[in-house]
């Protein structure tokens, strides 16, 4: 033991700097900013385009809309029909992709130097005149409706469900971003039409592009591609109140491995005790094979593949989450293994021996996350979206090892509430 | 909409094509030990994988799920290093780490900063002979992959009929048992049976050494003759021969009902040539096929049954040319409601038909073979992607030759080769054709 401590405090005096990352914020002359790194290696630029506000912003009863309506930006602009959009695409080896998240929608785009303008163009068309034609909406339509279909044979899918009806009641987080059955077979053009205009606008936007581009073409591409969007998006919704007390709710699925999702309320992003609560959950069940969670329930008990926990900051809720999953007659144990660490790491806190080597790996593995010109457009987007500022990737480690054993074992107390655990178990679980 | 979340699985199993530029550089350790290097100087990262040339299709018969077992059982401690040791110093690096388990081969990677690769190799190489366990660690290791497979496998009744599928397309070939192992086996798998494994195939003359990143050939020739460089070979390595198919004379078709199915569907599997070292072009005009059937929404399938005929939700076809052995072509199609599977199978049959008739339309395969080109460029992107498609190569029978010349060859096959690969293919004698449907369904 003496050999590894010793080890861990030579490996903290040696953590790499981190590859120089340029980030400059350029301003159009339309005035739409965005982060850029210049990275001419290769001669292609990715492009992150990411709106705040997601399906949350589902008006009552029109729930999926905009999920549909992500999924519907490629199947048709002006004289262009699906397929003719997709053979433009083709022709000019781009990638686009159009995502729908809880608190945010994303474009995420790649096209090679060759072809930018082309491209550029190509995209705007889909983000700011998609046609929406009646054709694709059924085709799209019927798409959905058959993932919706889907998620209901998955355990994992039925208990985040679950979780997020019982966590969230009446707020649009309780719902699937998806949507259901019935209100997405009940959404029309005009629906579809509305949640554009409600999401994709120039006051919840950010922009990260890392590639081959300087800072004057972009300047000239932001105008081009997102000077015609709205002002103004729709307001966001207000914030959720975690509605769940202590306890477990069993979902009856005939399946041989139950799946459970567990949780309670956690912290915010901008909290200043984050970094102390994202130590903490390094030790108690983050990623890795010798976190506490993965070490008693995994390692030592066998009773399952993988068990971890996990921060989730969004823009109107904190909570804590965790998932695990377990043959039928062995979850009952899994769990009340959980519940017993949530326990001691609430009471006892971390040792000294545990909080260095969460920090040598968190700060080790930091600089690993920049691999590659789209992973760094999407971590520029995250952090425009999170507030951070400019500086913060050359700061972030020094904020990581500012963080001392009282304010980890502090925040351990606080933030952990075992009596508060609700845990959300889909199959056909026995003894729980 | 691209995206369709149910088949995203299979969909990532399709070996993309890459150029290898000139960043790569490749030699053989006295032992035998190929290495690969490949430079990518953006950031002080990097990747240090070890292949072996052994996979469960090397298994014994009767302890299937073997060379997946060992692979967890790898990070149990060696005569230096502890139970969960080798993950904890990764970690203590800032490094993550796994291993994963195929048909032809098994994989172990770890990802750290640049300086850091000494330690890796030093462990990497002690783990390649110098595994220590003890009878407590195989038995709970041993739950954990049997609760793998229920989280993989039995949770899923897609993943079922895949096995299912495998079992009845190879009807004298290892494919056919699934990676993970049959249940009943795996529940019986003992410590002799995973150090036999180990001790026929883990040997530096059976593995490959992919160093990808922030490195420098010299600098990692070095360090590789240091650490593997002094391991002796195994002189007794068994050569890779398996038994093969025989004539297949008859389709198979397999009916699967599990009530937990909401969303039912029919899948094909044909039994299609691989890629083969020095004899690439039939595989690469079945890349093309796959892309010209059922690529996306300009494909063939997707534009008479999704487009015309309003028929079908989604369709796709998979082909995967880097295999050892006999490799499979895929048809995925699922009905829209108030279709039937027999509705949606005859008509994937008939626009297969009228394709084998019409032929490519030139076209498309020339916006194919340009999408194709650019991911050549988009690849060098990510450094460990191109770390993966050597290691799969190399331990699936191919050469560094057969990888680097494979973007040319995609690009030179002509429509005809495309065609006269189809005909082959397409034989549903040597076919399974897989409906899967809920309990309570009607099959028409």
């Amino acid at each position: 033991m003496i050999r590894f401590v010793l080890t861990i405090v030579a490996f903290l005096a040696a953590v790499p700097a981190l590859a120089e990352i340029k980030i400059k914020e350029v301003t159009s002359p339309g005035g739409i900013t965005a982060w850029l790194v210049e990275e001419h290696s290769i001669p292609f630029v990715a492009l992150e385009l990411q709106w705040r506000g997601g399906t949350t912003l589902d008006p009552e009863g029109k729930t999926g809309v905009t999920n549909l309506m992500m999924g519907l930006l490629e199947e048709g602009s002006g004289e262009l029909d699906s397929r003719a959009f997709a053979r433009e695409v083709e022709e000019l080896a781009a990638s686009f992709s159009y995502r729908g998240y809880r608190d945010a929608v994303t474009v995420s785009a790649r096209f090679l130097t060759e072809n930018r303008d082309a491209s550029v163009s190509l995209l705007r068309k889909s983000i700011i005149e998609p046609s929406f034609p009646d054709e694709a909406i059924e085709r799209v339509r019927g798409q959905v409706l058959s993932i919706i279909r889907s998620d209901l044979s998955d355990p994992s899918e039925i208990a985040s469900q679950s979780f997020n009806r019982l966590a969230f009641g009446d707020h649009p987080y309780a719902n699937p971003t998806n949507g259901y059955e019935d209100t997405v077979a009940a959404l029309t053009r005009d629906d579809i039409v509305a949640a554009h205009q409600a999401v994709m606008a120039k006051d919840n936007l950010f922009v990260g592009v890392v590639g081959d581009i300087t800072e004057a073409e972009l300047g000239a591409m932001l105008d081009d591609l997102l000077g015609d969007l709205p002002e103004t998006s729709a307001p966001p919704p207000t914030r959720a109140e975690v509605a769940f007390e202590g306890g477990t709710t069993v979902v009856e699925f005939d399946t041989p491995q139950s799946v459970a999702i567990f949780g309670h309320e956690g912290l915010k992003r901008d909290d200043p005790d984050f970094f102390a609560a994202y130590l903490l959950n390094q030790i108690l069940g983050g990623s890795g094979f010798d976190s506490r969670l993965m070490t008693e329930v995994r390692e030592k008990r066998g009773l399952t593949y993988g068990v971890y926990s996990f921060l989730v900051p969004m823009d109107h809720a904190e909570l804590y989450m965790g998932q695990v999953s377990s043959a039928n007659d062995r979850v009952a144990e899994a769990i009340e293994v959980i519940r017993v660490e949530w326990a001691r790491m609430a009471e006892n806190g971390l040792t000294d021996e545990e909080l260095a080597k969460a920090k040598s790996y968190l700060t080790g593995a930091y600089p690993l996350r920049f691999d590659g010109n789209g992973a760094i457009a999407s971590i520029l987007v995250g952090m425009q979206a999170e507030g951070l500022p400019l500086d913060y990737v050359a700061t972030r480690n020094d904020k990581v090892n500012a963080v001392t054993l009282d304010d980890v074992n502090r925040v351990a107390r606080e933030l952990l509430r075992p009596e508060k655990l609700h845990f959300v178990v889909v199959g056909k679980p026995e003894g729980v | 909409m691209k995206r369709y979340l149910v088949f995203l699985a299979w969909l990532a199993a399709t070996a993309l094509p890459v150029r290898a530029a000139e960043q790569v550089t490749s030699f053989t350790l006295d032992n035998g030990m190929d290495v690969v290097v490949i430079e990518d100087h953006r950031a002080p990262v990097v990747t240090h994988m070890v292949w072996y040339r052994a996979g469960s299709a090397d298994e014994t018969p009767g302890v299937s799920g073997v060379a997946h077992f060992l692979e967890h059982l790898l990070f149990k401690g060696t005569d230096t290093l502890k139970p969960g040791e080798f993950s904890e110093r990764v970690a203590a690096n800032g490094g993550t780490d796994n291993a994963f388990t195929s048909n032809d081969f098994t994989g172990y990677f770890q990802r750290v900063a640049n300086d850091r690769l000494e330690q890796m190799m030093a462990m990497e190489a002690d783990r390649m002979v110098n595994l220590r366990l003890s009878e407590a660690d195989i038995l709970t290791e041993r739950d954990v992959i049997i609760e793998e497979r229920n989280q993989r496998t039995e949770n899923s009744p897609g993943a079922l009929m895949r096995e299912q599928m495998n079992a009845a397309l190879y009807m004298n070939h290892p494919y056919s048992v699934p990676i993970i192992g049959w249940r009943h086996e795996m529940e019986r798998l003992t410590l002799p049976d995973a150090l036999a494994y180990y001790q026929e195939f883990y040997a530096p003359n059976n593995a490959i050494l992919v160093v990808a990143g922030d490195v420098w050939p010299d600098e990692v020739k070095a360090l590789a003759d240091k650490y593997y460089g002094v391991i002796p070979a195994n002189p007794d390595l068994p050569e890779r021969v398996r038994t093969t198919e025989p004539r297949h004379l008859a389709e198979r078709r397999l009916i699967m009902r599990d009530a937990r199915v909401a969303q039912p569907y029919v899948t094909r599997s044909y039994l299609a040539q691989e890629r083969d070292p020095g004899a690439q072009r039939e595989a690469a005009a079945l890349t093309l096929l796959a892309e010209v059937l059922g690529g996306g929404v300009t494909s063939v399938l997707s534009e008479k049954l999704q487009f015309e005929r309003q028929i079908l939700v989604y369709s796709g076809a998979f082909y995967r040319g880097v295999s050892l052995d006999r490799t499979s072509f895929d048809l995925t199609v699922v009905p829209v409601p108030g279709v039937s599977l027999q509705e949606a199978e005859d008509a994937m049959d008939q626009v297969i038909t009228e394709f084998l008739e019409t032929g490519v339309d030139e076209g498309q395969l020339a916006r194919i073979k340009t999408q194709m080109r650019a991911s050549e460029i988009y690849a060098r992107d990510s450094v460990d992607g191109m770390a993966n498609r050597y290691g799969r190569a190399l331990s699936s029978g191919l050469t560094i030759e057969d990888v680097m010349a494979w973007p040319d060859i995609v690009q030179s096959i002509t429509s005809d080769e495309v065609m006269a690969a189809a005909r082959t293919v397409f034989d549903r004698n040597k076919s399974v054709t897989g409906w899967l449907m809920s309990d309570t369904e009607v099959s028409k």
